[in-house]
């Protein structure tokens, strides 16, 4: 059953683990210790990732992170080094792409342009020689889908780009595939229409149940459109869970700042061992395990006060950005930036160069590894 | 699809036939050739194998010398002629519209296809006294009387001119269309006039191709083997007119075989100096 | 350049290009079997010559089923070999490629006497298919160069999704690969169709005693003298290239093949 939306994505649900997966996992995609070497370059270094049926996962991660090959390689179009690939228990990590039943949404879209849209559509049913009739009800059927009726018998050149997105989508549904793919699906499109394809896309999932991996570098698409965030950074998994989750939560330092904007803070122990952040002490704060450590600030989740306040940083405005909604303040405290973001009404007035007294809300900081 | 090295024997299995095809056909013709210019000549036609060296002692006497004199002179000249006038043509060519491109495109690859034998049959009409260009210099009343412009040395130059500036502007059409507009709209804002701008940003920038089109026209000018013929007095005959006649009239086939690999070895040389010239160009890009 | 100038530079060149074949026409056209120009009188008499005429009709049909055939084979050589280059990674094939080019960058006189003395020594010599091959593997080039350039401007990525969709290699190549490469195909059909159909000595040199091809026929009878035949069958042949060229133009890219960059889209 697909997922009823992100927001019901508690922890607890998360349907994802990282590290050691148990193999008797009959239903879904599995990665076990998938590693991938170009040469001395290790793209993907022994991935562990298990995705059950029916869930939308986004891989997303800085280019060269090895996302798209490890999209390649449950597409088969790539082989792994090592590990093995499984789709509901079965081991296809050898199986060719063409006898894997999957459907793939390539970054150029990949449509053929010998072929008219509805041609395009059919390819898959037509290469197994299924019947005329059976192709012209899917590829109508597919149409209806995605809002395009009457198109089939365009050329592909003359469509809008838009148009070109939903025509790859509809081509890679075809036949129903058990793994849908797409790698970077809707980065050839502009800012707005891209929003409107995210929602779309995940609707068109949700409706149809079908288990589904996108690649993206665009955190604002993983966070619009998926059930669990893969970040990834220089082959290996950084962290899976939810985007919620990703972002009140990041595993480390990586993930935090890839993912949002954030502050990253050093932190301290005092002899009495209580949690120092430049040169306060913060309360409710609990104090850091060992060592050094980094803590992690949300800029909406940093206040701003009077200068001298109870618990509060002195700290110098240095710029702020007024975007009506919400006003991003830069701030110096003792040489470290901040930036806080707060709505017009939850901030006092201050301008460049004024004393501000900053507080952190110790509930919603993350203490990371430094 | 994986593009990978081949992993089964049958994946192999789309390069037999043209394997094949050129190994039997071109290689060994070639190693055929290279046999029989080493063989003896017997009289009446023919030739029994041996390994003696007397068809390449032949080469060295006056005659064959000046014959390959007279080719590579020849050819050079016939470079240098199609280089002068194909690149300032090729590009300007490159800056007109694609329609005229087309259309220009069209007429140099007709012009290109034709045979040398027709070549030098319209040449040599243009160059009679009876129906050449004479009688409209005649008719304009530049000239007394029509006169016959061949057979002569200028006669096989512009033909074989002819014959090679279609393949001069399409050997310089890509790297002249790939030019970067921008370099001499760069230059003219800077001051230069378009022919300043011609001379000090275009050419300097191909010249490691214009040199690399040289060789190449030069190679083209030697493999001409019927323009001097048509066209030339005996002392105008090349190394490949040589080559013919020995084979074809002389039935001597050692000999004709000594000079082409003789013919192949300048060539190889000369395509050897092309691809260092292109490597610079790499080099300097 | 001045307009004016640039204008003038190509009318010289197009002169240049065309006044030999202008006074061909002319001739062509000659009431009277003399060779004169202006031409004295008007007649298509030479040009039904040309199919009246047994042996010229003979050498024409010679000269068409060469170039058909011929131009066949060396596209039979060359499409798997380039298919064989653009699908699997095997460096070592590409001396393949270069045999495959040579004959055509080397004077042509070398490929035609290593034919001869490979025809003379096999026993072949004067038999009609031993031009076919001849032609196939001298303009073999000319299909190798234009099917290189079109796989080179398949993208990739078309194949890649037509396997995820479930074809399997050969149905990959027979619905996606061949529909793309078909007009690089029939460009280098056509180029190597043209220039066989024009080639002298290769065709001479393995064939000629036993075979007369058109050039062939015009270099015998201009050895004799002029016959204004020379002249219909030479407008013919260019008017038959210009043609060809300009359905290539028409129906395929023809400055990509020559090197330009793809056509804008509109």
């Amino acid at each position: 059953m697909p997922e009823s939306g992100r927001a019901g994505s508690l922890p607890s649900r998360i349907p994802l683990r990282r590290g050691k997966t148990n193999g008797d996992t009959m239903s879904g995609l599995t990665l076990n210790s998938v590693r991938k070497d170009f040469g001395s370059f290790t793209a993907v270094n022994d991935v562990q990732l298990n995705v059950p049926h029916g869930t939308f996962v986004c891989m997303l991660g800085p280019s060269g992170c090895g996302k798209t090959t490890l999209l390649r390689m449950i597409a088969g179009l790539d082989l792994p080094t090592s590990g093995e690939i499984r789709l509901d228990g079965e081991d296809i990590t050898a199986v060719p792409t063409h006898k894997r039943n999957l459907g793939m949404v390539f970054q150029s879209l990949a449509l053929f342009p010998h072929l008219t849209v509805g041609e395009n559509i059919a390819y898959p049913l037509r290469i197994r020689g299924a019947p005329r009739e059976e192709q012209k009800r899917r590829v109508e059927e597919l149409l209806a889908m995605i809002h395009l009726p009457g198109y089939a018998d365009r050329p592909v050149a003359k469509l809008s780009g838009g148009q070109r997105q939903r025509v790859a989508i509809a081509r890679a549904l075809t036949r129903s595939p058990k793994l849908f793919l797409l790698d970077e699906p809707l980065s050839a499109l502009d800012a707005k229409l891209r929003e409107a394809m995210q929602v779309e896309l995940r609707q068109l999932q949700q409706q149809l149940g079908i288990t589904t991996i996108v690649v993206t570098h665009d955190q604002r698409e993983a966070m619009t459109m998926a059930d669990t965030v893969v970040v990834m950074n220089q082959g290996e998994i950084r962290q899976a869970a939810s985007p919620i989750e990703i972002y009140r939560r990041p595993a480390d330092t990586f993930v935090a700042d890839f993912i949002g904007s954030t502050n990253l803070i050093d932190m301290d122990t005092d002899s009495t061992g209580r949690a120092i952040v430049l040169g306060q002490a913060i309360a409710g704060l609990s104090a850091p395990r060992s060592g050094k450590t980094i803590l992690s600030v949300r800029p909406e989740d940093v206040h701003l006060t009077a200068p001298g306040s109870e618990g509060a940083i002195t700290g110098t405005v240095t710029f702020v950005r007024d975007l009506g909604g919400t006003i991003e303040t830069f701030i110096d405290c003792s040489g470290k930036p901040l930036i806080a973001v707060s709505t017009p009404r939850a901030r006092p007035e201050v301008s460049v160069g004024q004393p501000v007294g900053v507080v952190l809300d110790p509930g919603v900081c993350v203490v990371l590894d430094r | 699809m994986r593009r990978e090295a081949p992993q089964k024997l049958t994946d192999y299995a789309p390069l037999a036939f043209p394997a094949i095809m050129l190994t039997v056909f071109f290689v060994i013709p070639f190693g055929t050739m290279i046999a029989v210019s080493f063989f003896q000549r017997q009289q009446g036609g023919f030739y029994t194998p041996a390994f003696v060296l007397s068809n390449y002692e032949r080469f060295a006497s006056l005659f064959f010398a000046n014959v390959l004199g007279f080719s590579l002179t020849l050819a050079v000249l016939v470079a240098i002629c199609c280089v002068a006038i194909g690149v300032p043509f090729t590009y300007l060519l490159t800056r007109m519209s694609r329609r005229a491109q087309i259309v220009w495109m069209v007429a140099l690859l007709s012009v290109l296809s034709l045979s040398e034998v027709i070549i030098g049959f319209a040449w040599s009409t243009l160059f009679s006294r009876t129906a050449g260009i004479t009688n409209l210099l005649v008719a304009l009343g530049l000239m007394q009387k029509a006169v016959a412009l061949s057979p002569g040395f200028p006669a096989v130059l512009t033909a074989m001119v002819y014959q090679a500036l279609p393949y001069t502007i399409l050997v310089l059409y890509p790297a002249l269309v790939r030019l970067d507009p921008t370099l001499t709209e760069a230059a003219r804002t800077l001051g230069a006039s378009p022919l300043r701008a011609f001379f000090t940003v275009v050419v300097p920038a191909l010249r490691a191709t214009i040199l690399a089109t040289l060789i190449m026209v030069f190679i083209f000018a030697l493999g001409s083997y019927l323009l001097p013929q048509i066209l030339g007095r005996p002392q105008h005959w090349t190394l490949s007119v040589l080559i013919t006649d020995q084979a074809i009239y002389q039935s001597n086939m050692p000999f004709a075989a000594a000079m082409a690999v003789f013919l192949v070895l300048v060539t190889l040389a000369l395509v050897t100096l092309t691809l260092f010239a292109g490597r610079k160009r790499e080099a300097a890009a | 350049m001045s307009l004016f100038l640039r204008r003038f530079y190509f009318v010289l060149v197009g002169l240049f290009l065309s006044a030999p074949l202008i006074v061909v026409a002319g001739v062509s056209v000659n009431a009277r079997q003399t060779l004169a120009f202006p031409p004295q009188g008007f007649s298509l008499a030479w040009y039904v010559e040309i199919f009246a005429d047994t042996g010229w009709r003979n050498a024409l049909f010679a000269s068409l089923t060469l170039a058909t055939l011929s131009a066949a084979l060396a596209v039979a050589i060359a499409l798997p070999l380039s298919w064989f280059l653009w699908r699997r990674i095997a460096p070592w094939a590409n001396i393949f490629q270069l045999l495959g080019i040579a004959p055509f960058t080397l004077p042509p006189v070398i490929t035609a006497l290593g034919l001869l003395t490979f025809w003379a020594t096999t026993g072949f010599y004067g038999q009609p298919w031993t031009a076919v091959i001849s032609h196939a593997i001298f303009f073999v080039t000319l299909p190798l160069v234009t099917l290189s350039l079109g796989f080179s401007a398949i993208d990739r990525s078309l194949v890649e999704a037509a396997a995820t969709m479930g074809a399997a290699d050969r149905t990959i190549f027979r619905t996606v690969v061949l529909p793309l490469i078909t007009p690089y195909l029939v460009s280098g059909y056509a180029f190597a169709f043209v220039l066989s159909l024009n080639e002298y000595i290769v065709a001479y040199m393995t064939v000629g005693f036993t075979m007369e091809t058109l050039p062939i026929k015009i270099f015998n009878a201009l050895r004799y003298g002029y016959t204004p035949t020379m002249a219909s069958v030479t407008v013919l042949f260019v008017v038959l290239a210009a043609v060809i060229y300009s359905l290539i133009a028409r129906y395929g890219d023809l400055l990509k093949l020559l090197g330009a960059n793809s056509e804008e889209k509109p």
